[in-house]
């Protein structure tokens, strides 16, 4: 049985709700990773939660990357490793350089939490292996930066690699403006690195992997993980 | 020599300060005159208020647990839920960001302080006339400040309610509301219990920010040219959540005896309250505070209110342990002082005594009979013929007008500011009658509580949660309208309109928090509007059988032009069993009917309509019959546990016209209605928009109606089938068969979400 690995930074918030969800709505072993901490042992998927770690000071995700923590994440991410970076855990990966790109403020210079919808774009990912090309998932959102930004030259090469892994679309699939929550560059959601075994993701599957919740969508990339995953 | 004008400053009166003298048997010195300003203001000591205050019952069907800053109740075997209500209005008209944030702070901190851990925030907040540019940037700025604060804290900000009024034009308010849950058997009291054992300052250091806040701001008037800025403190959410984290870890050691959060009056409040709760003395030492500015004299240290710091009392010996918690989330943690068994607070600075007095004397302000007198104007208005008020010629328009009202209209451009999702316990979320918010906790055996404990770093094995899942609903209530109209009647209705509120998602009234906000209660006709609030929400209480845990008063909101009406808010939480026996509000699919419970009278006083259309606060409000509404509440109670109802609402501003409107948009469907024959000459005006009391409307599949009629007359409760849903547009057709309304709930829908956003760009 796989275990998941949930990092917690001074600021994180949703490191508990994702503890819940991997353990108690997917029924696998789970543990808590301190951001001094370096081992790792044990682990088959480090999650990085969402929150505001270190406070967003500086800018989001900023101070957090110098952690010991995210180190010890990075080796284990180039052995093959899982890693999601969920949110502010997605912000910390963009700022590590696990993942090209960046986020900027949301478009309406608004914190925003709603539920809004995503299209599978490449289910061809440990974390989407359970899915398929075009599946649309209910999944909530929750950011005031989750505006997201790479240069030509990067989103030309996130296209051909098939790296981008989830758009903002409407309820029928159709990707548009008026799904676009926050301004993100080409409706993206959530990106993968080039070996596909790192995942940021803005919007929170552990906000919705149990139907009382009001979808029960999440469950899609965490049942990937625990069907597919590289071990290390 | 102390000249009066010193300690009139600090807003002390002269009988006050012969009393200091006389507890002290000598002049104060000034640190201790400072103590006593703050300790002894009027929103730290409550001296005009608590005498009334113990009208307020304490008992319930779920036992209650009142002590200390916050209160609450069981709501299931060992588990409590602690809930408090608390207003930050002053520094919000001031500097609206910071006020706020700060007050969300604040009442985060008196939940955790108890040891439970906050999983929701609520607020009620008030502004003038939202067409002006001054309540446009304040409720801007307080919005801002809550989610600046409640989403970086991650506490999820779920429920709440807005109002604009030109009565708080001068006087905005910020009433903020928080709830926590806590093994029973966990919960900590502010006691500093056993001499010997450590005092110990944890979180932010201390700064000059807020000195003089409560004595100062919130317990004075507001004059027209105030220039009051450095007294509104500043918050730090991603310090406080560390705090959190730091403090719910050092009480799981065991070796923390007490607790207490610094708020207004900081230090001085703390080391003489818990020193006075356990009726023992403390000894701090000042130089050992940990200070973000240089030169602060003893008087600053102990009067500021720099946010994010608590007083622990913590067994000796155990300091290392405790304090290395708090280090481990880069937090101050000093040990600066011992508990001792004189009762004496005795305040030093570096060698020198500073400050020596009884902690008794200093937590135990005088207490005021304040003289009250019945405003004229209430009689002047309950007098007030509307007969003949013309009706209006297009209901549509009307309806549609009352949807934009910006008291009625959606608030989604708030909550979507709001993380309402955080720690994954929100099942309802905001925008309806009340949020629902499951206690997972206890669906996974309290013993493998791993929201209190340290986040372990072994491995677990996966724990399948046990069913039911029980879950408590929470809201904030009050109508001021109706309490400027007739204070007692309108609390009343502030209490049943939030119970109401609560049963419409299955739960069932479990406890109340109160935030009482009034004018200067210097004036008799302001007291006097206090007290019969008070009253009426003490009646109300005991006839529902809910305890008041725990609030809040905020006197002299008022400025020499402008006062508040009076706004006794009323945060309240409910009980639900079983998280799957839950309602929402929206209409679920078409061909279910709709049904009345309760009656529509012809009561148009102190209605939103009235307002609205006829552009008057005036009349009597809706009677409120409790016997009525109980059994209304129960029917609707019943019905839902029983799964007949598919969805829930109650009726409040706008009528019936409105809630109809209201489950239609939310649900994506019309609705066909015909009103029931009238019981006299009734105005269809009043029978649309007029807003009686205990009235719920509820949808059900047509093959149910026979047993939810059946449990409504047997609580006795009038009942009527008055439509049923379908189509694309809300038809409401009177008795007689004239049409009145055939809006398509497209139209509705853009009126209802457009006003706020429209108004606020």
């Amino acid at each position: 049985m796989k275990t998941f690995g949930v990092v917690v930074f001074p600021g994180s918030n949703c490191d508990q709700d994702c503890y819940h969800a991997a353990a108690h709505a997917m029924g696998a072993r789970a543990r808590y990773i301190w951001h001094r901490d370096t081992d790792l042992s044990g682990v088959d998927c480090v999650i990085l939660p969402g929150g505001f770690s270190y406070g967003d000071y500086l800018r989001t995700g900023a101070v957090a990357r110098f952690s010991p923590v995210v180190a010890a994440v990075a080796d284990f991410a180039r052995a093959g490793g899982l890693v999601i970076g969920i949110c502010n855990g997605f912000q910390i990966l963009l700022e590590a350089h696990l993942l090209p790109g960046a986020m900027r403020r949301n478009q309406n210079q608004k914190f925003i939490c709603k539920h809004v919808h995503l299209r599978v774009e490449q289910p061809q990912t440990p974390f989407t292996g359970a899915g398929r090309a075009g599946q649309v998932l209910r999944i909530p959102i929750a950011h005031g930066e989750g505006n997201y930004y790479a240069d030509h030259e990067t989103l030309r090469r996130l296209r051909e690699n098939g790296q981008i892994v989830f758009r903002y679309c409407r309820p029928d699939g159709h990707i548009t403006l008026d799904a676009n929550p926050n301004g993100s560059m080409d409706n993206i959601a959530g990106i993968c690195s080039e070996r596909r075994n790192v995942l940021g993701m803005m919007p929170h599957p552990e906000r919705c992997s149990e139907p009382v919740l009001g979808s029960a969508d999440g469950r899609v990339i965490f049942e990937s993980i625990l069907r597919n995953g590289v071990v290390s | 020599m102390i000249e009066p004008a010193v300690y009139r400053e600090l807003g002390l009166k002269d009988e006050e300060y012969q009393r200091i003298e006389r507890l002290l048997e000598r002049e104060p010195t000034p640190t201790e005159l400072a103590m006593f300003s703050v300790e002894w203001s009027e929103h730290c000591g409550y001296p005009r208020s608590r005498p009334l205050l113990r009208l307020l019952p304490r008992e319930g069907k779920f036992a209650p647990r009142v002590a200390g800053d916050a209160g609450g109740v069981e709501v299931a075997p060992g588990l409590t839920v602690l809930f408090k209500l608390e207003s930050h209005n002053h520094p919000s008209q001031v500097e609206p960001k910071q006020g706020a944030a700060t007050g969300v702070g604040g009442i985060i901190r008196d939940i955790f302080t108890m040891g439970a851990r906050p999983i929701a925030s609520l607020n009620s907040l008030r502004f003038g006339d939202l067409q002006t540019s001054l309540a446009k940037f304040l409720f801007a700025g307080v919005v801002d400040g809550i989610q600046f604060y409640g989403n970086c804290v991650g506490v999820p900000t779920v429920a709440g309610e807005v109002y604009f009024n030109r009565c708080y034009r001068g006087n905005c308010l910020v009433n903020v509301m928080c709830v926590g849950v806590v093994p029973t058997e966990r919960i900590v009291l502010g006691r500093a219990d056993g001499p010997g054992n450590a005092v110990m300052y944890v979180g932010s250091s201390t700064g000059r920010d807020g000195i003089g806040g409560c004595s100062v701001l919130a317990s004075h008037e507001f004059g027209e040219d105030e220039q009051k800025r450095p007294t509104v403190q500043i918050g730090d959410p991603f310090t406080e959540k560390c705090l959190i984290e730091a403090c719910l870890e050092a009480l799981d050691t065991g070796a923390v005896v007490g607790m207490k959060d610094m708020g207004a009056a900081g230090l001085t409040c703390t080391t003489s309250e818990m020193a006075a709760a356990a009726g023992t003395g403390m000894d701090v030492d000042l130089a050992l505070v940990p200070r973000r500015e240089a030169g602060m004299e003893p008087y600053e240290l102990m009067m500021s209110e720099s946010q994010e710091r608590m007083l622990l009392v913590v067994e000796r010996g155990e300091e290392e342990r405790v304090a290395g918690i708090f280090h481990k989330w880069d937090l101050n943690a000093v040990v600066i002082g011992r508990v001792t068994e004189d009762g004496i607070l005795r305040v030093r600075d570096g060698g020198q005594v500073v400050a020596e007095m009884g902690a008794q004397d200093l937590a135990s302000p005088p207490t005021y009979e304040m003289p009250v007198e019945p405003p004229a104007y209430i009689a002047e208005a309950a007098a007030r013929d509307l007969s003949a008020l013309p009706q209006p010629k297009d209901y549509e328009r009307a309806l549609l007008d009352l949807l934009a009202s910006p008291n009625i209209a959606s608030k989604r451009w708030v909550w979507e500011q709001y993380d309402h999702m955080v720690q994954i316990n929100t099942v309802v979320l905001p925008g309806g009658d009340a949020a629902v918010l499951r206690l997972k906790d206890v669906a996974h055996d309290l013993s493998d509580a791993y929201l209190w404990e340290p986040r372990p770093a072994a491995i677990r094995e996966p724990c399948p949660p046990t069913t039911p899942t029980p879950a408590i609903a929470v809201t904030t209530d009050c109508n001021s309208r109706y309490c400027y109209l007739d204070p007692y009647l309108g609390a009343q209705i502030a209490v049943a309109e939030a119970a109401r509120n609560v049963v419409c998602t299955g739960a069932e009234p479990a406890g109340i928090t109160d935030g009482l906000n009034f004018g200067n209660p210097e004036k008799p006709d302001r007291f006097w509007q206090f007290r019969r609030c008070v009253e009426g929400l003490a009646a109300a209480c005991r006839a529902f059988g809910v305890p008041v845990v725990s609030g809040n008063v905020s006197f002299y909101n008022e400025t020499p032009t402008d006062a508040i009406h009076p706004t006794p808010v009323v945060g309240m939480v409910g009980v639900i069993e079983d998280i799957e026996r839950r309602c929402t509000m929206d209409f679920k699919r078409p061909g279910d009917r709709v049904i009345l419970l309760g009656e529509s009278l012809q009561e148009l006083g102190g209605s939103e309509y009235l307002a609205v259309a006829h552009g008057l606060e005036t009349g009597r409000p809706p009677a409120l019959d409790l016997a009525r509404e109980k059994a209304v509440q129960a029917a609707c109670l019943e019905a839902i546990r029983a799964g007949l109802a598919r969805s829930a609402h109650d009726c409040s501003e706008g009528g019936l016209a409105v809630a109809l409107a209201e489950s239609c948009i939310r649900g994506g469907i019309g609705a066909e209605i015909k009103l029931p024959p009238a019981q006299s000459d009734l105005r269809l005006d009043a029978t649309l928009f007029g807003e009686s009391q205990s009235r719920i409307i509820l949808s059900a599949n047509p093959r149910h109606v026979e047993e939810i009629a059946r449990i409504a007359e047997k609580h006795g409760a009038p009942w009527a089938v008055i439509g049923e849903t379908g189509g694309d547009r809300l038809r409401i057709e009177s008795s007689a068969g004239a049409g009145l309304i055939a809006l398509p709930v497209a139209e509705m829908e853009q009126a209802y979400e457009g006003a706020i956003p429209g108004l606020m760009g």
